[in-house]
């Protein structure tokens, strides 16, 4: 029997194989996600809220109010999309090339780093699918998915038998936990866990490098040779390894190079995929489809047909220097994300909010558009953190409008 | 979770053979396995000094008797829904390779001990759970995988 599977839109694992029973576009049950897709994909509502100043309006006068401050605005930032499709997102691109604005998005203070590194083939990359079927090394790098991702152990990365794994987790596969704390993760990989103190990653990469030729693994701060030995040991061994990269090991490195480093000796022994831990479920999407478009995954200003790109063109730098006039903040909530002495900068210029739920900043923004959830109440298609293209349908009806059909509807009056 | 040993130590340790078995140890094999409980050992149930020992041992027993028949207990409140006892739980394997056993959905929810629902997972069919039955073994396959220590058999 066929079963009709929905997509899960609640994290950047985009989980395919969700039942859910609905009746007269409430859901009732959900079968198979985690508790973070259940919560996500029983957030829908039926009717929207359009709002300008605080006050309740149409939909027509929000839109009209919203186009006008991207009229009046010389340089706006337009940010968010990593909780949009990908067709939004091109639009997205598409406007910001039209208003000449400063484009980002949560990447920039994020994994953008990596994804860039990803899309220029400095890594070796492989899917999820794969690690499903042949991982027999995993390292979860300052990262937790047990948290951020439930279903990334066993969907993928331990737990499941895959064609060449049949004897999964018990017999055929090693997960190792490398962070700061004693993770849910880190639980689960057990003698596995190796605990550097916070900014010690970089010079863990390279004890582990030494260990890896030979040499006598030597930490600052004396972490037991003896273990990083044992671990380049079960990495030497690996026949299809995989690191999962999170946020915890690329805020802990000040740029790349040690990463790079470490891939490459990895690989010098044995043969070794990375995959970042991408939380909003495409952020990745994002980064590919503005590569695609200007050879840059994020913080961009178009300007007269040009691209800049540089850290002055991050969300994070823009509001800092003040040279953004206006933004339009699109499923994300900048002003609980970033630091306060930064985000306080946005309530001095002209907000406009897009997001299906109420958050800070979309209560202290000029305009606020309530739109339905992508994945829940309408469909696309995203990208998955290693880069595997999934289009979903909508699960439930809703007259919210999606942020595809606003931003149409923006620039159709622009 | 108790076991055969700790038993062991609260019995008697006479081999006094009264109850049927060869030695203490056996008995408390088969105390273990609820093929006997602790009234079919004469000198443990009218023996005043072992009278502490014999109310500790009737009630080890007595909190697994309201529970399901293998005491699988699954605390709501700190599941989140991971699905790691899902995949790892080795009946749920054998009966759905490529559904449960290969990280995916469920290809049939109705033969599967252990499914997630509403982001929380539920015990269901426990007969055919390794710890149920006169064949039981401890498996502890949903318990070492869970990050929460969300499942517990008493």
């Amino acid at each position: 029997m066929e079963k009709n599977y929905n997509v899960c839109t609640g994290c950047g694992m985009l989980c395919d194989d969700i039942e859910v029973e609905s009746e007269k576009n409430i859901v009732n049950k959900v079968y198979t996600a985690c508790r973070v897709g259940v919560a996500h994909m029983k957030e829908g509502r039926e009717s929207a809220v359009f709002r300008v100043d605080d006050k309740p309006v149409d939909e027509a006068t929000a839109i009209s109010e919203a186009v006008a401050i991207l009229k009046n605005a010389k340089n706006p930032l337009i940010f968010g999309l990593g909780t949009s499709t990908n067709e939004t997102q091109k639009l997205a691109i598409e406007l910001a090339r039209k208003t000449s604005a400063t484009l980002d998005d949560t990447s920039s203070f994020c994994l953008g780093r990596v994804v860039e590194a990803l899309l220029q083939n400095r890594f070796k990359a492989c899917t999820l699918d794969d690690v499903r079927n042949k991982a027999d090394v995993t390292i979860f790098w300052g990262a937790d998915p047990s948290d951020s991702h439930p279903r990334h152990l066993s969907k993928y990365s331990y737990f499941p038998r895959g064609t060449e794994k049949q004897r999964g987790w018990e017999e055929d596969r090693t997960a190792i936990a490398i962070d700061v704390r004693k993770s849910h993760t880190a639980k689960i990989c057990g003698n596995n866990f190796f605990q550097v103190p916070p900014g010690g990653d970089a010079e863990f990469i390279d004890a582990l490098i030494a260990g890896l030729s030979g040499k006598l693994p030597k930490t600052s701060y004396n972490f037991p040779p003896k273990r990083i030995l044992e671990l380049a040991n079960i990495l030497k061994g690996a026949k299809f390894g995989v690191v999962f990269v999170g946020l915890g090991l690329v805020y802990s490195l000040e740029n790349l190079e040690p990463l790079f480093r470490l891939m490459d000796a990895l690989n010098e022994k044995a043969n070794f995929h990375l995959i970042p831990m991408v939380g909003h479920y495409n952020m990745r999407g994002f980064n590919e489809n503005l590569f695609e478009e200007t050879g840059y995954v994020n913080s961009v200003k178009f300007e007269d047909g040009a691209v800049k790109h540089g850290p002055e063109y991050s969300i994070v730098e823009a509001l800092k220097a003040k040279t953004v006039d206006a933004a339009l903040i699109i499923g994300s909530d900048p002003l609980s994300s970033l630091p306060r002495s930064i985000a306080k900068n946005l309530l001095e210029i002209p907000v406009i909010s897009m997001d299906p739920c109420e958050t800070l900043t979309s209560r202290s923004s000029k305009v606020y558009i309530n739109t339905a959830i992508s994945g829940v109440e309408s469909g696309g298609s995203a990208t998955r953190m290693d880069g595997v293209k999934v289009e979903f349908k909508p699960v439930v009806e809703t007259k919210r409008l999606s942020d595809e059909a606003v931003l149409k509807k923006i620039m159709e009056a622009l | 979770m108790t076991n055969a040993m700790e038993l062991y130590q609260m019995l008697p340790k006479t081999n006094c053979k009264k109850c049927g078995k060869t030695s203490c140890m056996a008995f408390a094999v088969a105390l273990m396995a609820h093929e006997l409980t602790a009234d079919d050992c004469p000198p443990l149930k009218e023996e005043p000094k072992y009278k502490e020992n014999y109310g500790k041992i009737s009630d080890l027993f007595k909190a697994s008797e309201g529970a399901t028949s293998t005491g699988l207990i699954v605390h709501e409140e700190l599941c989140f829904g991971c699905g790691n006892c899902v995949v790892a739980c080795p009946p749920n394997v054998a009966n759905d390779p490529y559904g449960v056993g290969s990280g995916n959905a469920p290809r049939d929810a109705k033969k599967l001990i252990l499914i997630i629902e509403d982001g929380v997972v539920k015990a269901q069919n426990v007969e055919e759970c390794r710890r149920f039955g006169k064949n039981k073994i401890l498996c502890n396959g949903c318990i070492v995988t869970c990050p929460v220590e969300a499942i517990e058999f008493v």
